[in-house]
């Protein structure tokens, strides 16, 4: 910028300051330049080939370095799935043939007698998990709100470690935990029993994906509607669960469907049974005890029914897992 | 009057101790359009969001001294902070329409939310009059079932105005609205806020002196300092005055583009 141009701007501003202007200025000042002018600019500003990399030799080990990493990574992904893809082809491969319809209608045939299915299993399993539902869903979901949306620290410290603490208790000391609470009190093996187990086994996940699915949604939004006077707890109902929605509906999907192929809490609550369920009250039989029972039996017959029973609980996970996918991506594509 | 606003002593800090805004007493006159301007960094957000309680949102956030509306000190023990909200609205920077809300559910989603039942035909006319407010009816009067993200960003804005405007307070609070915006939506922007001062009082902090100058008839001029040191009000008085002959130099200063 030249010294003449400076000076004359300068004159412009003390001219300013003696006389104020009377209209509002409606175009932008220009900042002068002495003042927008950084100091030291007139260092010099050249790459330094050095530090870009820019010899052949760094760049070759930075493309080999890239490209092992990324071997790396692909190879580790192919182990990954081939356990997954072993257990699932030989799951279909074994499980298949004793699969039919008479394998969900009717109950086990006894030892000898062909036939015969795990229908009571199967409907036994299921009210199971809507028992856990019904508990894991809503304290599920009330204490990932209120890890998210009720900022107590220390509150939310304790329920956090103790979240986090229950998600890592091995499922049988639940199990084990519930049969003093329930079993042992009531002298009874029972369905309630066996859900409240699995119930308390969901709680960690739903409410840890709660929590992070509303911190998810935009400061913004709480916001807004806060700004509109609508009340803390009707923003938290209305608009942050609801917004939030989609991802808890997935994390409460995930971890129905982890309960569902539990077995180690069931041993001792729920028990099993060999007859279509009479009474909450009553034990109940469940695929994953069923298959235990049958698979460590000696008779042929019996280890094909687990085979197709583990198929039918695979198939259970499967469509839990990929429909709280498409329910996740549908409600996301609204969003946006 | 109903719209009138006034500050007394208004202090207000963050967690730790980080002051924001000292001392601030300033009255702000119904039915007009008051102006917030002053470098980034000066409080004039933590400012705006104190006259409707917003500012106690953030963790550890406080406010002292008084905000007088309606005759009440919004902060006195016993005040409610959602019914002060209800009647002293705010239009944030980024417009921010509920996501998963269509056009018209956007508008009345301060209506049903908060104020209970109220019935569908004076839902309908609450959201057209309120659209029609703020400009917006003509372009969306078609589509009031699209969800409300699928409109352009200055239509957003526009309807998260006629949002505030829905649940009828007596003021109502812009955070930099326009900062994101294109001149078009700009200028859209300003001509609602020139009608609206009819009827609301209207308090704006912007970035843009000229927008000031445009539309306020009242302005305040805020600066801290040094970084760090909590913003105060240098110059409060008629926009005509402040941009034409400030009392103080800073005012000046900045309106002139010496610093800031």
């Amino acid at each position: 910028m030249s010294e003449g141009l400076r000076i004359q701007r300068e004159e412009e501003y003390e001219a300013v300051e003696q006389t104020p202007r009377l209209a509002p200025p409606l175009t932008k000042p220009e900042v002068p330049p002495h003042e927008s002018a950084v100091e030291g600019t007139d260092v010099e500003i050249s790459r330094d080939s050095e530090l870009i990399g820019h010899s052949a030799g760094r760049r070759r080990s930075r493309n080999f370095r890239s490209k092992l990493a990324l071997t790396l990574c692909a190879l580790s992904t192919v182990i990954v799935m081939v356990p997954l893809a072993l257990i699932l082809f030989y799951i279909v491969y074994q499980g298949a043939g004793a699969l039919n319809l008479s394998f969900f209608t009717s109950l086990p045939k006894p030892v000898g007698e062909s036939g015969g299915g795990m229908g009571n299993a199967i409907v036994g399993s299921l009210i199971l998990i809507g028992i856990a539902a019904v508990i894991g869903v809503p304290f599920g979901v009330l204490a990932g709100t209120q890890l998210a949306e009720y900022r107590n620290p220390r509150l939310s410290w304790v329920v956090r470690l103790m979240s986090d603490i229950l998600s890592g208790v091995p499922s049988i000391i639940v199990g084990i935990f519930v049969y003093t609470l329930l079993v042992l009190t009531f002298k009874q093996f029972s369905a309630i029993a066996g859900g409240v187990a699995l119930g308390i086994l969901m709680l960690p996940t739903i409410a840890r994906t709660t929590e992070d699915m509303l911190r998810m949604v935009p400061d913004t939004l709480r916001e807004a509607s806060l700004a509109l006077g609508i009340p803390r707890w009707r923003t938290i109902t209305s608009i942050m669960i609801k917004t939030a929605g989609g991802g808890i509906v997935t994390g409460i999907m995930l971890a129905t469907a982890r309960v569902a192929g539990e077995t180690a809490p069931l041993l001792f609550t729920a028990l099993g049974s060999r007859t279509w369920p009479t009474g909450l009250d009553k034990p109940i039989a469940s695929l994953p005890v069923q298959i235990y029972t049958y698979a460590i039996a000696p008779f042929d017959a019996w280890h094909k029914q687990a085979w197709a029973g583990s198929l039918v609980l695979v198939l259970i996970v499967l469509l839990l897992s990929i429909g709280s996918k498409i329910f996740f991506g549908r409600k996301m594509k609204r969003a946006n | 009057m109903a719209g009138y606003l006034a500050t007394n002593n208004l202090s207000a800090s963050f967690g730790g101790g980080v002051q924001a805004i000292e001392n601030i007493t300033v009255e702000i006159p119904a039915n007009k359009v008051t102006a917030i301007i002053g470098p980034s960094g000066c409080g004039k957000s933590t400012f705006l969001r104190c006259l409707n309680r917003m500012h106690e949102l953030v963790p550890g956030a406080k406010a002292s001294g008084e905000v007088v509306w309606d005759g009440r000190n919004i902060y006195a023990s016993g005040m409610d902070a959602t019914e002060v909200r209800r009647g002293i609205g705010m239009v944030f920077q980024k417009p921010n329409p509920f996501p998963l809300m269509s056009i018209e559910d956007n508008v009345s989603a301060g209506l049903r939310l908060a104020s209970g039942r109220i019935g569908k035909a004076k839902i309908a006319e609450v959201v057209e009059r309120s659209l029609k407010l703020a400009a917006l009816w003509d372009e969306v009067k078609n589509k009031l079932h699209k969800p409300g993200g699928s409109l352009s960003g200055g239509q957003q804005q526009r309807l998260c105005i006629a949002r505030a405007l829905a649940v009828q307070p007596d003021v109502i609070l812009m955070d930099e609205p326009c900062s994101a915006l294109d001149p078009a939506s700009t200028q859209k922007i300003e001509d609602t806020i020139d009608k609206l001062k009819k009827n609301y009082t209207i308090v704006i902090v912007t970035h843009n002196m000229q927008q000031a100058a445009r539309v306020s008839d009242f302005t305040g001029f805020m600066l801290s300092k040094e970084m760090g040191e909590p913003g105060r009000m240098i110059e409060y008085g008629p926009t005509n005055k402040i941009f034409t002959m400030p009392e103080r130099k800073e005012t000046e200063n900045y309106i002139t583009g010496r610093f800031g």
